[in-house]
């Protein structure tokens, strides 16, 4: 990225995002909105689930309606081994992520062998019966949710996820590495493959590519990078409940890749902070917050395709 | 003996009550451009789509330098050596030209799953991209979105990503189709330029690329081989100019 991309309007855009994500506990009581720290958080949190979402949607084509799923297996692998005692972010970490990818590849290698609103329907459905089991199991707190009395243990002095700042420079550490491993892979000759495919599937068959293998792989990538969010998000919860899991997520999810900008590296962070914070900003004006918040999204997919991310580049160019 | 390249025996593809490809059986020849003429429907596209590995097939066998293919998936019997082009042109349209022709590459070199690094600064991939580009005369074009190629610049990108395969047998589905009689004769000078390293099976609708470039020609009428012969012995079979030269 050169100097010269941080002056156009896209750039600035960008550059104000992270800045944002990087000052925003220090902004925050200088304002008196102590609580927009928190917002950021969630923000960086949801980002690494939206950019996971991206990867799949945005470069390769899948329209996963379950992705939630992933965010919520991260989540409970943390929620249920610290209820029996296991605090240990060597073990927490690791089961989490690795289950993650262990379910995405299952549900990769079923659902991968339909197209269109067939993925749809079955992401969805993988995703409804994990809610449904999350909500009836009654030992790790079915619809009330399970409460984590203590946050992934590193056993370091310097770094522990109880003190608030260590958690929220995590999130942000993690978030801005999944944002560059995201940009290294869809620009290498896997990302390539991921890319074509979504473009032309058929004629990457036809020139000798087996696509299926090449989308599992992406499903799995995706997987594991989403529970790592879930991961997160129960450590800064101190929580995780079904609704980690519910198809609303998954909805939002898609719609923040769609308002940031699908196919693009940064979208994924520009949408879920303009969600958060709208979200955020018209529930503490009206209740009925749902019913601005609606036709704003109507008017985003029919007028901003490419979403904010689309839109600045229009501006920069109008006929790219 | 020649070798024979490409042998179909008893080839069967029926679509409900239609039987679009009716017990075809032909053989290709090792160097040779065979040619498939035949009406609008006759099958020869569902023949592509069935040799490529598109369409499973109902019944008959394919054999490709001396193996039984048919049971083989699309991309194995790409890299086996036989590729196709398509009539509807399909290329990656978001995709620049050089990057359309680098995936063909991309995919004989083995696999990718290759995460890291940038493959637009793959030197070596490039390389031989362009080279590719440069023997299908669309080296100018190189940095073109492919979307924004004209028709016929379009239909040669067709045929480069599938000659950068670097296959030993190409399926043409008409490369010529929509093209001017200009384009058209360019195009048949450069695919006669390479039959010296290619064995081919070339559907066309142009009779004048046909003659002037096929070794032997196969006429199929309702998915069945009415007759298969050289130029001269098609020009002159009165069964063919009745079903389908039409100046009997
Ligand atoms: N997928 C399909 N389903 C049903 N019928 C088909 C299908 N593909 C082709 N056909 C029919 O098979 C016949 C042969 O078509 P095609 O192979 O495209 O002919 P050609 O390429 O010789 O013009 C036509 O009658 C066409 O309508
Ligand atoms: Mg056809």
């Amino acid at each position: 990225m050169s100097i010269q991309f941080l002056k156009t309007p896209r750039g600035i855009y960008n550059s104000l995002l992270i800045l944002l994500c990087v000052f925003m506990p220090i902004i925050a009581p200088l304002i008196g909105q102590e609580f927009y720290t928190d917002v950021v958080a969630r923000v960086m949190i949801v980002t690494i689930a939206a950019i996971s979402l991206n990867f799949i949607m945005g470069y390769g084509g899948m329209i996963s309606f379950g992705h939630a799923i992933f965010v919520g297996i991260g989540g409970y692998s943390v929620g249920i081994l610290a209820s029996h005692g296991i605090e240990s972010a060597y073990i927490q970490w690791p089961v989490g992520i690795l289950m993650s990818g262990l379910f995405a590849l299952i549900i990769g290698a079923i659902s991968l062998r339909t197209r269109g609103v067939y993925f749809i329907m079955i992401t969805l459905a993988f995703a409804q019966m994990m809610y449904f089991l999350s909500v009836s199991v009654e030992k790790y707190g079915s619809d009330d949710g399970l409460t984590i009395d203590a946050r992934s243990d590193f056993g370091l002095s310097f770094f522990d996820l109880n003190d608030a700042m260590t958690m929220y420079y995590t999130a942000f550490m993690l978030m801005v590495g999944c944002l560059y491993l995201n940009f290294r892979i869809v620009n290498s000759r896997f990302g390539r493959v991921l890319r074509a495919g979504k473009s032309n599937n058929e004629r990457m068959a036809t020139i000798g590519y087996p696509t299926f293998r090449y989308k599992l792989v992406a499903f799995v990538i995706a997987g594991m990078m989403c529970g790592l969010s879930g991961l997160l998000s129960a450590n800064f919860e101190d929580f995780v409940s079904p609704d980690l899991l519910f198809w609303t997520f998954s909805g939002e999810l898609i719609f923040m890749v769609v308002l940031g900008g699908m196919g693009t590296i940064m979208g994924p962070l520009g949408g879920a902070m303009i969600f958060l914070f709208l979200t955020e900003i018209l529930s503490n004006i009206t209740e009925a917050w749902h019913l601005i918040f609606g036709p704003f999204l109507i008017l985003v997919v029919l007028f901003a395709r490419g979403g904010v991310e689309g839109f600045l580049k229009k501006y920069e160019d109008p006929n790219g | 003996m020649a070798d024979i390249m490409l042998k179909v025996e008893n080839l069967v593809k029926r679509f409900g009550g239609l039987v679009a490809t009716d017990s075809f059986s032909m053989d290709v020849i090792q160097g040779e451009i065979h040619a498939i003429i035949g009406p609008n429907g006759a099958g020869k596209t569902t023949l592509i789509h069935q040799l490529s590995g598109l369409l499973n097939s109902d019944s008959g066998t394919i054999q490709f330098d001396g193996k039984e293919i048919s049971h083989l998936s699309a991309p194995k019997r790409c890299h086996a050596g036989m590729v196709r082009s398509y009539q509807i042109t399909s290329i990656f349209k978001d995709f620049s030209v050089l990057d359309n022709v680098a995936m063909s590459i991309q995919a004989r070199e083995g696999h990718s799953f290759r995460f890291w690094d940038d493959a637009g600064k793959d030197a070596d991939l490039s390389e031989k991209a362009m080279k590719i580009l440069n023997e299908t005369s669309l080296q100018d074009k190189a940095g073109i979105l492919a979307d924004n190629l004209a028709h016929g610049e379009q239909r040669q990108l067709e045929v480069a990503m599938a000659l950068a395969t670097s296959p030993k047998m190409l399926l043409l589905d008409e490369p010529m189709a929509g093209m001017g009689p200009e384009e058209s004769s360019t195009v048949t000078k450069f695919l006669n330029s390479m039959k010296v390293n290619y064995t081919m099976l070339l559907i066309e609708h142009d009779m004048d690329a046909v003659f002037a470039l096929a070794d032997r020609i196969t006429v199929l009428v309702y998915g069945k081989a009415i007759a298969c012969g050289t130029p001269e012995e098609i020009r002159s079979n009165k069964e063919v100019r009745a079903a389908y030269l039409g100046d009997g």
